[in-house]
């Protein structure tokens, strides 16, 4: 028999108390600093990405047109040098857009008399100002003013100190609202080079990713007990993984040189080979050896979060098995394979992802040449070696929306292994 | 000869023993499976057969230890398997491990004729004392090291600050406070750190030409913590989480505000991790190349990476590009090993989850 209870007491407090809402203002409160700067740096440049893939602009559009001017006085006005005359030197800084409504205002200094004016020009007080109209692409003009300057004029200010204002409206290709293309795409995805380029990366980071993590595992299970020097192994087999990229590329390109690599030098020795091996530099060969470098320099990262799953593996399972009398393979691929898998599948989606996004190793290893250009490689060929920044971003895009569609799959593994 | 040797040595010593005394006999004979060059001196020829003797059978012992003449049990035979790719495992490892390393060095300490004429040469000439180091001296002297690696050092290091400064009130309220979409938040961390580097260093560096930020520190330093920040949040928000309630409660019963329980309770509890996270900061900051190489043109700002990307030519030869690499290395090495657990855990928290 229970006391029937009131309606209003049998459901928790609905809504946000006031201690609530102040705990959430302090959770924004604090997150806000971060949320500003990933905002900035991560969103914005992705949706500037996004924008400037449909852009048709090249790394020279970059600076949007601009008139310039220079101002000096040719001839001595000490002297009272009758030619002496004021010179403005104008320009449009682009070669192929026009600027529109350019005017160019400077202030006049003291003493100094025009004699004649420009007639695009008007002097009202001691301002000048000029309407110089239109300019096409690669305009040039001079403004020449001839002017006498009293001693007054010797006391001020020289009139080339005080900078020139000169405005004018310019087409930004990067900023207007107009001039949307899909030429990049169009140009990315045109004949076979992008199917060759995206083949390169899926072997690249398949087989990078399986080879780092079954080396990883191989290590993981050589230092799952304890001896003497384990520690300092495990140590050193990190090593390929902490060391700059950069310091460790280069020293592949050297072990595997063509000309004084020891690699090759062994290899001629034994009688292998009788030519030497350009290993980063011949077609299918240059692929394999960047994808050995990631297993190398990857394999660590594996090996040390399966080492610590491995390390928390209960043993009485295994005396269990042993009491059972299970053979050692029998272990392995019944008791410790299944207790790993979780963490395998993690590794292996994450480590995919991060190798289809790797750059740098395949960058300074071979530049992406020889049959090695990968998706990220790609982008910077596109926009820095053949200036063409829209096309760079269209690959980027490419890019970035492959990777929600990993990240989509990560996230649901990643939650059925939550309880890693 | 080994097949042989698997052979006659599945027994007790003996059969070992003179399998072994065989293999030496025919090496002394020329059939030995290791070819050594006919102009070798005796004495290191003898020292090459007795080194092939010696380790098989140290190799084949460890190996054999426990198995019986006669048909192998399947435990007896997987066991004598495991014992030989371990063995396969350590030598494997380590090889391919310090050989690039030591070819680093190594380089990095010889001069260009030896380097070209015998590229398996890889001994070093002890005998020549400090001149041993004359790459060293040279880059330091001519190229301007010192000052990228003080560049480089003090980039690390504000950008190890800057990071915590970010991430430590970030995580802590990801990690403590409730609100709402709190859930949405320890996830989309990660999923930032996904984004590739080279997809943002594009409009990066559209947006640095722009501004002018391009080929300055400032810009590098304004940048590079934005890329660890997601990172050392997502490490630190889950030690904030493993960390007990109970003390924080205890400061707030005792009258303290919550930035006060941050600053006093929670961050003296969490400093492991707080060294764990600076490492691993420091060590992304360091080893950075991608950025510094796009947006830093003037040698007088290079950091390290970039000096070594710009030494990369065929006019410098190749002892002085691998010093770099060996001074790029040396300061992480060092750090890594002297603070090795912290690191390990770094590391580990930093790629999947705490």
């Amino acid at each position: 028999m229970t006391e029937p209870v009131p309606p209003d007491m049998a459901r928790p407090p609905r809504g946000m108390g006031p201690l609530a809402r102040r705990e959430a203002r302090l959770a924004w409160g604090l997150l806000m600093p971060t949320l500003i700067a990933v905002a900035l740096v991560v969103i914005l440049p992705l949706l500037a990405v996004f924008w400037i893939a449909f852009k048709p602009i090249g790394l020279a559009e970059l600076r949007p047109p601009a008139p310039v001017v220079r101002e000096d006085i040719r001839g001595d006005l000490e002297a009272g040098d009758p030619d002496a005359y004021l010179r403005y030197r104008l320009r449009n800084s682009s070669q192929d857009q026009a600027i529109t409504g350019v005017t160019l205002t400077d202030s006049w200094p003291e003493g100094l008399t025009a004699s004649e004016m420009d007639p695009r020009c008007t002097l009202e007080g001691s301002t000048l100002r000029c309407d110089l109209g239109d300019w096409e692409g690669g305009f040039r003009d001079q403004i020449r003013i001839p002017v006498a300057a009293d001693p007054s004029y010797f006391e001020g200010p020289d009139v080339e100190e005080t900078e020139p204002v000169i405005t004018g409206k310019a087409n930004n290709v990067l900023t207007s609202f107009s001039s949307f293309t899909l030429e990049n795409f169009a140009r990315i995805f045109d004949g076979s080079e992008f199917w060759s380029v995206l083949g390169v990366t899926l072997f690249y980071t398949v087989f990078g990713t399986a080879g780092a993590l079954i080396l990883g595992l191989f290590a993981a299970m050589l230092l799952d007990k304890s001896f003497t020097g384990q520690g300092l192994l495990r140590g050193l087999y990190l090593f390929p993984y902490v060391a700059p990229v950069i310091a460790v590329a280069f020293a592949w390109i050297l072990l595997f040189d063509p000309y004084s690599g020891s690699a090759n030098a062994l290899l001629m020795q034994m009688g292998v080979t009788s030519q030497a091996i350009n290993f980063f530099g011949e077609r299918p060969l240059a692929l394999i050896m960047v994808t050995l470098f990631e297993i190398w320099r990857y394999f660590p990262l594996s090996f040390l979060f399966i080492l610590a799953r491995m390390q928390s593996i209960d043993t009485d399972m295994y005396e269990a098995a042993d009491m059972d009398g299970a053979s050692p393979f029998q272990k392995f691929r019944y008791l410790s394979l299944p207790q790993l898998l979780g963490i395998l599948s993690v590794l292996f989606l994450l480590r995919f992802i991060w190798t289809f996004n790797k750059f740098d190793d395949i960058f300074l290893l071979t530049g992406g040449n020889a049959g090695t250009r990968v998706l990220t490689v790609n982008v910077y060929e596109q926009a820095f070696a053949l200036s063409n920044i829209g096309a760079g971003a269209a690959v980027a895009v490419v890019i970035f929306l492959s990777l929600i569609l990993f990240s989509l799959v990560f996230f649901r593994v990643m939650s059925r292994e939550e309880g890693l | 000869m080994g097949l042989a040797c698997l052979r006659g040595g599945s027994g007790p010593a003996l059969p070992l023993g003179l399998g072994l005394a065989a293999l030496l006999a025919s090496g002394l004979a020329g059939l030995s499976p290791i070819a050594i060059a006919p102009e070798a001196a005796p004495l290191a020829r003898w020292i090459g057969h007795l080194a092939t003797v010696l380790f098989t059978g140290l190799g084949l012992w460890k190996i054999l230890d426990k198995v019986v003449p006669g048909a192998l049990t399947r435990h007896v035979f997987e066991a004598a398997v495991i014992r030989f790719l371990t063995g396969f495992g350590y030598i494997f490892f380590t090889a391919i491990v310090v050989i690039p390393f030591y070819v680093m060095v190594m380089t990095s300490l010889k001069n260009q004729a030896a380097l070209v004429q015998n590229p398996l040469d890889f001994s070093l000439d002890l005998g020549q004392g400090l001149g041993l180091f004359r790459s060293y001296v040279e880059l330091m002297r001519d190229y301007n090291f010192g000052s990228y690696l003080w560049t480089s050092f003090y980039v690390s290091v504000l950008t190890v600050l800057i990071t915590l400064a970010f991430a430590i009130p970030g995580a802590y309220a990801v990690a403590r406070l409730r609100f709402r979409g709190q859930k949405v938040f320890s996830r989309s961390i990660l999923l930032i750190y996904m984004v590739p580097m080279i997809v943002l260093a594009l409009p990066i560096y559209i947006a640095f030409s722009m501004t002018g930020l391009r080929n300055t520190i400032f810009g590098i330093v304004l940048i590079y913590p934005v890329t660890t920040i997601p990172v050392a949040l997502y490490m630190l928000q889950g030690y904030f989480r493993g960390l007990p309630s109970e003390v924080e409660e205890a400061g707030l019963m005792d009258g303290l505000s919550r930035l006060r329980v941050i600053w006093s309770i929670t961050l003296p509890l969490s400093l492991p991790a707080l060294a764990s996270v600076s490492l691993y900061v420091f060590m992304i900051a360091w080893n950075e190349f991608l950025l510094a190489f796009m947006l830093l043109d003037d040698p007088g700002k290079f950091t390290l990476t970039r000096g070594i990307a710009s030494l990369n030519s065929s006019e410098v030869p190749r002892q002085h590009l691998m010093a770099g690499a060996v001074i790029a290395t040396l300061p992480i090495m060092v750090l890594f090993l002297g603070l090795e657990r912290f690191m390990t855990k770094g590391l580990t928290a930093g790629s999947v989850k705490g």
